[in-house]
């Protein structure tokens, strides 16, 4: 593999850990989602010098632009942006076992990596295209999956919508599913 | 380049693991759920240069539960935080038996 | 030939006989047994702590509580009405005592007894089984006479267990020496059963004791006709059992009922003795049927270990049940029971069934030298030291159990000494006389009852000193008692005289010579032995002639002194208990003639015992007897005269120095002077050492150790409290601190669990 080629992969790689660091450990909920953020960039990164050009880029306009985005829109909501008063942290002992915890996984993880992992073939199967294989693989493969998780989305929202409602969960479901259901008839008219 | 992607990929996890462990805030939790499951991409892709698109399907997948998932979770946390007026989960322990 | 050994050519001459019956001999006093049982259970089931007499106000009574009291009357003549459908045996007048106690009287009353309401069937059931398991067992008799068997009849009925290569059966043995056994138990058991009729006519517990009485002769059957060392063994533990039912009859008093347990106990200890005989028995022969124990014996040389400890703890059981020194203590306190208990149990068939044992396993003892001296020892020590405790006893009944313990000491002389025949005769004219002694006794003691009854007083019936004079109101009793005297003395030509003269006989001749007296004992050469025997054993003669005239002149010569008041009411016991006294009274003087010496054949048939026994005890006897010198014409007249003569003098000697005018009644009488009067008094005061040395420190133990210790300390504490309610209080806690309800605590939980389960990837 080139030298620039792997420079950049350490590069992103360190990165990302760097930044899930720092994520992990600010105290203000808005710096960690913003590292949070960061850390999602250079997975984009390292996705598109994997050669899943079209998972980097959903990485970056799913994860980091609209989850992370609705993370923050619920700590600014909640006004929860400062740097918490309340102890927000475990307890230095606490702190100590979880990352004793943590050092464990991490070693269990590396050891069943050690034994296992092949080297890369010297040639990758994945075409220059990056895009078409992917969506041949969701379209006919994977057909159902993709459907069933568009009705996922579907639930999710509805679901969201009514639990975050400021009268509580109890009220009309039935309306919101109501709305909704006007809306896809719209869009139906819309397209016919 | 597998191999430091996984290496990278159980790192990422690990870290995420001390997170859930170690804050108490949920949303910041929350986050770091996230983040393994980012990690879990990761390793993903990486497998997919080796055996195909399947792969990176199955990210697009999981990156769609994600959404759904947040959407959901931090609903519930709204919903919390308007009774209990905290997210500190230490508080949240009405299971408690 | 061995009679143990299996004559396997062709059947057993008594097979297809009369003999054949024979378990009907066992069958019938146990049917009676639980025919009386059941009849007493009828009329004595009460609600709450059962007390024969209520109203009794003895020192040492147990009083129920009066709601009990009521509540017993209240149910149980709903009951009986509904069985009998008449006056119920619960309802008792004020001052009505139901029983006789043998320890002092309960305050006197003029109302008649009450009886027992199944009295009639009770007695003929009761005297009925017993008396027809003496026809059966004459039968048997015939055929054996008729057929003259040499082997053993060996009656299989059914299998009891198969472990590994041990088989044990239900069998029965019938050779000579359990026929003759049969005979004696049967015969003398009837008497004193016929006896009991009259005796414990106003007993409320009349079925309860003839329901024990006949499962005593059932066990008593089954040790002596046993084929094989378990079912002997079922016999020799059930004895003990009956043994304590009928001493502590009376349990309402503290004392019958510690002597009752006292029997028990001290038997239990001969009883383990006799365990690990048996133990040793199968390790070694592995089998535990006699004939082919004998036959593994013989195939050992002479004085081997094993044989010798198994006939030693054998012996040790003998000790036990036969009331030998060390265990001899529980038969003078047995005498707590009723007087004809004391007559069959521990007169004529219990005690002796050590003596049996011996004789039934002569090829051991006679294979083991040194087991045969032992028992030589301690029967003359035993005689010897029971006699002189019998010379100071001022209860009529002490005085005849010491004397049982003194004779039994003269039986294991013989047997050990290898002279079986002479042993087992002394058995059965010993059974013959001491039975009748104590069933005189039992005629005295139910006299003088009477007489206190009439009265109104409350006094020792037993004491010696409370009596006096007795001929003259009891004239057939004390002629049969005087019978009985004299047999027991030795004096010619009296049934015990033939046979104690025997035992003396073969004991010197035995020491001149024999495999025996060549023997060693501890280092003490076996001829050295069995001449101190033979001199312990004429001294004990000595003794025996003293104290039993002694007896006799206190009870009936010399003036009475029971008191001006009772005397009118002195009177000859009624005829249902004359009719055995005299049967045995004639048994006294007569049963000499089974065994007439050869020295004396001038008098009647020789050896007739002799010749019955041979093929069951001939091998073992000329074992033991091998290479003695044999005892000339005159050496043999000079033993027989010096038994006879020392016999005399003692007879002599009591009746001249001891005074019955000089003796006050009890309540009058100083205590002994110390010294040896008092100790003998007091039996060496062996009792008072083994309450220090073995009762009280097993009390303790038992108390402090094992209750307070092990029982509350160590299992209540550790194992009820900790492991019921620290343990699961202890878990349940731990188990509740995992439900914390809290997100993060799972977390930890789920990371952990993780952890485990791809260790057991990594780590494999």
């Amino acid at each position: 593999m080139p030298l620039f080629y792997t420079f950049h992969f350490y590069l992103f790689g360190i990165i990302a850990v760097a930044s899930a660091i720092a994520f992990v450990t600010r105290k203000s909920p808005v710096a960690a989602a913003l590292w949070l953020v960061n850390t999602m960039f250079a997975l984009a990164a390292l996705y598109v010098m994997l050669d899943a050009h079209f998972v980097g880029v959903i990485q970056v306009l799913v994860y980091a632009g609209a989850i992370m985005v609705v993370f923050l829109f619920v700590v600014m909501l909640l006004n929860l942006g400062q740097a918490s008063d309340l102890a927000d942290m475990r307890s230095r002992r606490g702190r100590l076992v979880a990352g004793a915890l943590g050092v464990a996984l991490a070693a269990q993880l590396l050891t069943m990596l050690r034994a296992r992992v092949p080297a890369l073939p010297p040639e990758s199967r994945v075409p220059v295209n990056a895009v078409a294989p992917v969506a041949e693989n969701l379209f006919t493969d994977n057909l159902l999956a993709f459907e069933i998780t568009s009705i996922l989305l579907l639930v999710a929202i509805v679901g969201a919508v009514v639990l975050a409602k400021p009268g509580g969960a109890r009220e009309d479901a039935s309306v919101v599913a109501g709305g909704v259901a006007g809306g896809v008839r719209r869009g139906r008219e819309a397209g016919a | 380049m597998i191999a430091e992607s996984l290496f990278f990929s159980s790192i990422l996890f690990v870290i995420g693991v001390i997170g859930v462990l170690t804050r108490r805030n949920a949303i910041i939790v929350f986050m770091c759920v996230e983040l393994m499951l980012n990690a879990v991409n990761l390793s993903f892709v990486a497998f997919s240069k080796m055996h195909g698109a399947a792969g990176q399907t199955f990210v697009v997948f999981v990156m769609t539960v994600a959404a759904a998932e947040a959407a959901v979770g931090l609903a519930i946390i709204i919903a919390v935080f308007r009774h209990r007026q905290t997210v500190n989960l230490d508080r949240l322990d009405l299971l408690k038996g | 030939m061995l009679l143990q050994e299996a004559a396997a050519a062709g059947p057993h001459p008594l097979a297809g006989t009369s003999a054949e019956w024979i378990w009907l001999v066992l069958a019938l006093p146990l049917v009676g047994a639980v025919i009386n049982g059941v009849l007493a259970l009828i009329t004595e089931w009460h609600p709450g702590p059962f007390d024969p007499d209520p109203i009794h106000t003895g020192e040492h009574a147990v009083v129920p509580s009066p709601t009990l009291v009521e509540r017993a009357e209240r149910t149980t003549p709903r009951l009986m009405t509904v069985i009998e459908g008449h006056r119920p045996y619960g309802q008792v007048g004020p001052g009505d005592h139901g029983d006789h106690h043998d320890r002092g009287d309960e305050a006197g009353s003029h109302a008649p007894p009450a009886r027992h309401p199944f009295l009639p069937l009770v007695s003929i059931v009761g005297t009925g089984v017993v008396l027809g398991a003496f026809g059966v067992a004459v039968m048997a008799f015939l055929a054996m006479l008729r057929t003259h068997p040499e082997a053993p009849f060996i009656l299989r009925y059914w299998n009891w267990m198969t472990a590994g290569s041990l088989r044990i059966e239900y069998a029965l043995q019938l050779d000579q020496l359990s026929m003759l056994m049969t005979l004696v138990i049967t015969g003398v058991g009837a008497l004193i059963h016929v006896f009991s009729v009259g005796y414990m006519r106003d007993d409320a517990g009349y079925a309860r004791y003839f329901a024990g009485l006949n499962l005593f002769v059932f066990f008593m059957l089954v040790l002596v006709l046993a084929a094989n060392y378990p079912l002997m063994f079922i016999g020799w533990e059930g004895v003990g059992l009956c043994s304590y039912l009928l001493i502590s009859f009376w349990f309402t008093e503290k004392a019958n009922a510690d002597a009752g347990k006292k029997a028990f106990i001290v038997n239990r200890i001969g009883d383990a003795g006799f365990l690990i005989a048996m133990f040793l028995m199968f390790w070694n022969f592995r089998s535990l049927d006699f004939g082919p124990v004998n036959q593994a014996v013989a195939a050992l040389p002479v004085g081997s270990a094993v044989v010798t400890a198994a006939a030693l703890f054998l012996f040790l059981g003998c000790v036990g049940k036969s009331a030998q020194i060390p265990l001899y203590v529980w038969l003078p306190d047995a005498m707590a029971g009723p007087t004809p208990v004391s007559a069959l149990i521990h007169a004529a068939t219990m005690v002796t069934a050590g003596v049996y044992l011996v004789a039934r396993t002569g090829t051991l003892f006679a294979a083991a030298p040194a087991a045969s001296l032992t028992v030589v020892v301690v029967g003359a020590l035993t005689a010897v030291f029971a006699a002189s405790i019998g010379l100071k006893q001022w209860d009529i009944k002490k005085v005849l159990a010491y004397s049982t313990v003194s004779q039994l000491g003269y039986m294991f002389v013989a047997v050990g000494a290898g002279a079986y025949v002479a042993g087992i005769f002394h058995l059965v004219t010993h059974a013959f006389f001491k039975a009748l002694l104590f069933l005189g006794a039992g005629a005295v003691i139910h006299a003088m009852h009477h007489a206190y009854h009439a009265t109104g007083r409350d006094d020792d019936a037993q004491d010696m000193r409370n009596m006096g004079g007795l001929r003259r109101h009891m004239p057939v009793t004390f002629a049969t008692m005087w019978a009985a005297t004299l047999a027991i003395a030795g004096i010619i030509p009296f049934a015990g005289f033939f046979s104690k003269d025997e035992i003396l006989g073969a004991t010197f001749a035995q020491a001149r010579g024999s495999l025996l007296a060549r023997s060693t004992w501890l280092g003490i050469p076996g001829s050295v032995v069995l001449y101190a025997a033979y001199a312990l054993l004429v001294v004990g003669a000595f003794m025996t002639a003293v104290y039993m005239t002694r007896m006799m002149l206190y009870t009936f010569h010399g003036p009475n002194r029971t008191g001006d008041a009772e005397r009118p009411h002195l009177r000859e016991v009624p005829l249902v208990m004359l009719l055995p006294l005299v049967v045995l009274g004639v048994l006294s003087v007569v049963g000499g003639w089974l065994n007439v010496p050869p020295l004396l054949g001038a008098l009647g048939p020789v050896g007739l015992l002799d010749r019955w026994l041979h093929p069951v005890v001939e091998a073992p006897a000329a074992a033991l007897a091998a290479g003695r010198a044999a005892a000339s014409h005159g050496l043999e007249l000079t033993l027989v005269g010096a038994a006879v003569l020392v016999a005399a003098a003692g007879i002599a000697l009591a009746a001249a120095r001891l005074r019955p005018a000089r003796l006050v009644p009890k309540v009058q009488a100083a205590a002994d002077p110390p010294g040896i009067e008092r100790a003998l008094a007091h039996a060496y005061y062996v009792d008072d050492a083994y309450d220090t040395a073995v009762v009280e420190p097993a009390l303790f133990t038992s108390k402090n150790v094992l209750y307070r210790g092990l029982d509350v300390g160590i299992i209540d504490r550790v194992f009820v409290i900790g492991v019921g309610w620290i343990l699961p209080r202890t878990l349940g806690r731990i188990g509740a601190s995992l439900q914390t309800g809290r997100v993060g605590s799972y977390a930890w939980v789920l990371v952990l669990g993780a952890l485990f389960v791809l260790g057991a990837f990594t780590l494999r």
